[in-house]
């Protein structure tokens, strides 16, 4: 099992408060690796919001090849965070030659390109950076997107964050995802670890998902670019997510409809029950079946969790206006913000959807029976 | 044999025949109960001669013999009279003194059983045990992650769909635009295949029909069954119990009148129509109902007269093309019910499956495809037609599947897979190992026959009659002596016992795989098996 750490917060928080979560619910996970995303960056990005920031770990030689293609193309760099690493790693994390988070600005002939092509544009990018970077093995892209920075790594959770000094002023987000996981893939690829990433969306999910070769094979015959790699088979949790907004436009309360929809009684008594039973059968390929918890956060850093249909999984909500976190364990949320209303926490079940929009102004729960607000 | 027979090169002994009676004359009570219930005459009444030694108690009187002539059971070995195996004989004895033994050697009946030219023919199956089903195992269990589910009391959805099912995005656009949106059928991914009113006997349909329906109304089960090519009851036709029924229709029409002329009193639609192109047991070749089944019921069911042989044409007469017939005939057949039901053709698996496929992912009418394996049973062919003609049905199926997944259409047009399932008496496991390849549901014949009407067909050739009216057990006879044998409820009953089992299996494999929201169809990452070239032919885990 891995455990899972969220915070959407309107004062900036460093990632190293996800991680000391993490390390409270230690006995969830073997701290062999873990994964952070940051968006609504505060620091230097804040002044640079719309500038798509490149993370990954590169080699010497990587980062050259890097520059040159980067050079080649008109990505100038912008800014950069550099981690200066010891020569010895901890025990446990391997040892690399660059950590990089660099904020690039866009070429010119991009000045004139629609949201939506620059979109595109930048997931092209990053899968060409990945599969160079595959080739020679000295380039890991996690993402290159505005306001987003992912770090990974072999280890463990608070031991990498130390290493890496995260408790950086540079670094500080008010929409933070942290995952410390447990390994049941042996050799462990960094391109299997969660946080997962795509065009703006990412979820990070403690569970295991048996229906996944299904899913897969549908979600990589959609014509979709960028419904590829697999590594993990919760990588399925942030295509579905994206395919259901950007496909098929329907909103993050979907999306207990497609993973894990009503059964047929039920729908017949649903006030949308004749919409969500043809999304219920068009969508029968992307139907998940195994014990997940995931948790996500949208391109307007929306937050949500959901279980799946047997809630196999644990996971709790809890904050105050302004601040909330998402945990697998009450544990970690009492290590966040011990402080607190306790009665308010609440632990989704089977039918629940948590959603915090992004005002942070309070938790809202979507019950899957319920009428669907935002169907037009 | 008597000394003044000649012999013909189609005399045989009785060790020549595919099966030998074995009779005991310290048991028999010679009660004649065997002679009366053997469907093909093979037996009769013998009268024996034996030999006593004879010691008188005299002094001096040598010993002698003396010649009685006793009465027993003689075997036939006429190749028209010879013994099918179905053990009736043995059924009906009271003091089991009678039994039907296979052969220890391949028979020679085999060789002569052309008399006349007439090359055999027969119902049944192809006489082929074990196949590459029943080798493949279920092998991604799922520990302590992503724990086993329960299959006793987790909720499960096994559920399929018949129907085309538009891409997610046309889906939304046309339930917004209130554009047509085919006819899709919920229902459960185990569905008794075609077998016709007239192959069957009304008492064996009646059981079926009320089977289904009590699955249906009482157990929330929607089984489903296909009609086959022979028409279907009037007042079937008329009751609510026609949405449990897929009408087929085939190359001969037989019942299509009828069944055309019941439309406007129609109280409920059909399940679905399907267009029999092909039978996985006889590939190639029409159905075919022999003289001896077309009684007058037949006959007036089917509009035709009584007592003729009804051979279906190999392939629809009507149309120019195979493409031009597929999307036509789907199309009248969507017209008939005002673009109400579901109609998919039905097809042997055969090499060239995928051309018929790639032309159905193409008509966005074509609400499925049935693809029936060389194992699959029937009512009547030649020999030849069954042992050597055909496909197996697991790599034609995956091949299917896999070429949906390439065009992105895998979850548009259901594939259903037939032919065999079950041969074994490993019914769930070969349908679970089908659904995970890529079915997304399965059709059974001659399974239901075995399990609910007790058919005595086997494997290794027995039985096998089911082409001229004499079923043993009255399953596919028109002879009203032979079909009172089957009584309807208890067909029905045991209908409902297999479907019952079938599901508590089914669940009992897909609980331990973690799956329970949704039937896991391609799931393959699930199966393995113990042949790398099967494997790898299955693009399937090899596991030894
Ligand atoms: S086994 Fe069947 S065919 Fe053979 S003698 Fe007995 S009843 Fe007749
Ligand atoms: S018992 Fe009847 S149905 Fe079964 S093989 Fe014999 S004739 Fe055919």
């Amino acid at each position: 099992m891995c455990r899972l750490f969220a915070i959407t917060s309107d004062t900036p928080v460093s990632p190293m408060k996800a991680l000391y979560a993490l390390d409270v619910m230690r006995e969830g996970h073997d701290g062999s690796g873990v994964g952070l995303f940051l968006r609504d960056l505060a620091g230097p990005f804040e002044e640079m919001k719309d500038a798509p920031i490149l993370s990954g770990i590169f080699t010497e030689d990587g980062i050259k090849r890097l520059d040159s293609y980067m050079i080649d193309i008109g990505f100038l760099t912008k800014y950069r965070i550099t981690f200066k690493i010891s020569k010895n790693p901890p025990p446990g994390v391997p040892k690399r030659d660059i950590y990089l988070i660099r904020a690039y600005e866009y070429p010119e002939e991009w000045e004139g390109l629609s949201q939506t092509e620059k979109q595109d544009r930048l997931l092209g990018l990053r899968l060409t950076l990945q599969d160079l970077g595959r080739e020679k093995k000295d380039m890991i892209v996690f993402s290159f997107w505005p306001d987003t920075i992912m770090i990974k790594e072999i280890g463990d959770p608070m031991t990498v964050g130390k290493y890496l000094e995260l408790d950086n002023e540079r670094l500080k987000a008010r929409v933070i995802m942290a995952q410390g996981r447990q390994n049941t893939n042996y050799a462990i690829d960094l391109y299997a670890c969660h946080p997962f990433f795509i065009q703006g969306f990412s979820t990070m999910t403690n569970g295991e998902n048996t229906a996944f070769v299904p899913i897969k094979e549908y979600l990589m015959s959609r014509g979709v670019n960028g419904y590829t790699g697999f590594y993990s088979d919760s990588e399925v949790f942030v295509h579905i997510l994206h395919y259901m907004t950007n496909r098929l436009g329907l909103d993050v309360e979907s999306y207990k409809h497609i993973i894990t929809p009503l059964q047929d009684d039920a729908l017949e008594e649903h006030p949308n029950g004749m919409f969500l039973k043809h999304l219920k059968k068009s969508c029968r390929k992307l139907i998940i079946d195994g014990p997940n918890c995931v948790i996500g956060v949208l391109p307007d850093n929306t937050m949500f969790m959901v279980q799946d249909r047997k809630k196999l999984r644990p996971g709790v909500v809890g904050g105050r206006a302004g601040t909330f976190a998402f945990s697998s364990e009450i544990c970690g949320l009492d290590a966040f913000m011990p402080y607190r209303d306790k009665t308010k926490d609440f632990q989704p079940m089977h039918l629940d959807t948590v959603v915090v929009k992004p005002d942070r102004k309070e938790v809202n729960i979507c019950h899957q029976t319920q009428r669907l607000s935002h169907l037009h | 044999m008597s000394s003044n027979t000649t012999i013909i090169p189609s005399s045989l002994s009785v060790k020549d025949l595919p099966w030998q009676i074995v009779w005991d004359k310290d048991k028999c009570t010679l009660c004649g109960k065997c002679t009366a219930i053997c469907p093909v005459h093979a037996i009769e009444l013998g009268v024996f001669r034996k030999r006593m030694v004879d010691v008188s108690l005299g002094i001096g009187a040598p010993p002698g013999n003396v010649f009685k002539t006793f009465y027993g059971i003689r075997q036939k070995t006429a190749p028209a009279y010879h013994c099918i195996g179905c053990a009736m004989c043995a059924m009906v004895c009271p003091s089991d003194a009678i039994m039907p033994c296979r052969t220890d050697e391949a028979d020679k009946l085999r060789f002569h059983i052309n008399q006349g030219g007439e090359p055999e023919r027969r119902g049944g199956r192809r006489n082929s045990p074990g196949g590459v089903l029943d080798r493949i195992k279920f092998i991604r269990i799922s520990m302590l992650t992503d724990p086993a589910l329960d299959a006793g009391r987790h909720e499960f959805e096994m559920r399929t769909l018949l129907g085309r099912i538009l891409p997610p995005e046309e889906n939304i656009r046309f339930v917004r635009e209130h554009g047509w949106i085919p006819p899709v059928r919920e229902i459960y991914p185990l569905i008794i295949g075609g077998m016709s009113f007239g192959a069957l006997s009304p008492t064996m349909w009646e059981g079926l029909q009320m089977g289904v329906a009590y699955l249906n109304e009482e157990l929330g089960m929607p089984v489903r069954i296909s009609t086959g090519e022979g028409g279907c009851p009037p007042r079937l036709l008329r009751s609510r119990f026609l949405q449990y029924v897929i009408l087929q229709i085939a190359s001969g029409y037989f019942g299509w009148d009828e069944i055309i002329h019941a439309i406007p009193e129609m109280k409920v639609d059909p399940c679905a129509v399907e267009i029999k192109y092909g039978q996985g047991a006889k590939p190639g070749d029409g159905g075919l109902l022999m003289w001896h089944k077309v009684n007058r019921l037949i006959a007036a069911i089917r509009g035709v007269p009584p007592g003729v042989s009804l051979p279906s044409p190999p392939t629809h007469q009507t149309k120019y093309s195979i493409e031009e017939s597929v999307a036509k005939m789907i199309q009248s057949m969507y017209m008939a019910w005002g673009f109400r039901v579901p109609v998919y053709p039905k097809i042997s698996a055969t090499s060239t499956a995928l051309a018929v496929l790639n032309n159905l992912t193409r008509n966005p009418y074509a609400a499925g495809l049935a693809i029936d394996g060389e194992d699959g049973g029937t009512g009547a062919a030649y020999n030849v037609s069954m042992d050597h003609m055909g496909h197996p049905i697991a790599s034609c199926l995956r091949d299917c599947y896999q070429n949906l997944v390439s065009v992105g259409q895998q979850n548009e047009i259901p594939l259903f897979a037939g032919g065999g399932i079950g041969k074994s008496g490993n019914l769930a496991a070969n349908a679970a190992a089908l659904i995970m390849l890529g079915a997304s549901g399965i059709q059974v014949g001659k399974y239901i026959m075995q399990a609910a009407a007790g058919c005595v067909g086997s494997e290794s050739g027995r039985c096998n009659i089911c082409n001229i009216g004499l079923c043993p057990k009255g399953i596919t006879s028109q002879d009203p002596r032979l079909y009172r044998r089957l009584d309807p409820e208890d067909v029905a009953q045991r209908i409902v016992d297999t479907f019952v089992s079938f599901d508590t299996e089914l669940r009992k494999i897909v609980a331990p795989l973690g799956r329970s929201t949704s039937l896991p169809i391609g799931m393959s990452d699930a199966l393995g098996v113990d042949d790398a070239a099967v494997a790898e032919r299955l693009k399937i885990k090899y596991v030894v």
